[in-house]
């Protein structure tokens, strides 16, 4: 039982924890920051895996730029906690539908991911000297063998954004 | 090695937060609350990549997570701009209200 241990076992427990505040909570504010928790939890479980590149894009980028962007929206519609909330039976047709089915693939999943063949995990030394998740190496990577899809990224933003100012404009 | 956390687990722990994901986009009505649960299941797979990534020694699977959250990015952009539209016209994000898709 080592610290890795105990530090997973916290941060799995807390991400499925706020990841099911997200799906019940009543009002559409308290889904959007039990999203922050869950991603913050998420960043430190990357920390785990040495991905610490990762781990600080996940947090500038989800939990600080497309977290701000939920809540703006959010606020901007003034939604009251009566829409789409849990009003009515509990046990509708379309619940038990997708609960039956969310369960049915994580049986599946799970058995498929129990019978993986068992390899040789990169382990603490050995990623220290190789330099694995850090900025240097990822960044590397990018900038070498990934440049042309780094590239289509940057234009899928562009599109993104003057699409969104499209999109929303009161008048088109 | 026996001091460190086993690669299935991380892999469960995503499976785990896929189908929570799934189970939102299935059950919720409100379409902003349906965005999370689709960023949640994002976020299982950025686990996912980064957990074989750790296990293969091989930095490509950080490489696919940075493109996944860029992704999602213009994902959240356009999908929040679409809802505003729709809330301006309809004046409702609720998903069973907006069928004029539906045949």
């Amino acid at each position: 039982m080592s610290i890795e241990h105990v530090l997973f076992g916290a941060f799995a427990l807390l991400t499925v924890v706020s990841a099911l505040l997200v799906i019940f909570a009543k009002s559409p504010i308290s889904s959007a920051m039990s999203l922050v928790a869950t991603f913050f939890f998420l960043a430190g479980i990357y920390v785990l895996l040495w991905a610490h590149t990762v781990a600080v894009m996940q947090v500038m980028v989800y939990a600080g730029a497309i977290m701000v962007l939920f809540l703006f929206v959010i606020m901007l519609l003034n939604l009251g906690e009566s829409t789409g909330g849990a009003a009515g039976p509990l046990l509708t047709l379309p619940r038990v539908a997708g609960g039956v089915s969310a369960a049915g693939l994580l049986v599946v999943l799970v058995m498929a991911i129990w019978r993986l063949p068992d390899v040789e995990p990169l382990s603490g030394q050995r990623a220290v000297s190789e330099g694995f998740g850090t900025l240097a190496r990822v960044g590397e990577s990018i900038f070498t063998q990934w440049l042309l899809p780094f590239e289509a990224v940057s234009l899928l933003l562009l599109v993104g954004m003057v699409g969104a100012v499209v999109v929303a404009k009161s008048r088109i | 090695m026996a001091n460190s956390v086993d690669i299935k687990y991380y892999l469960i722990l995503a499976a785990v937060l896929f189908c929570l994901g799934m189970f939102g986009v299935l059950v919720r009505r409100n379409a902003l609350v349906v965005f999370m649960c689709v960023e949640l299941m994002l976020n299982a797979a950025n686990l996912t990549f980064l957990a074989f990534a750790k296990q293969h020694g091989n930095v490509t699977g950080h490489v696919s997570a940075f493109f996944v959250i860029a992704v999602a990015a213009a994902e959240a952009s356009i999908g929040l701009a679409i809802v505003i539209a729709v809330f301006r016209s309809r004046g409702t994000v609720n998903i069973e209200d907006i069928r004029t898709m539906k045949h």
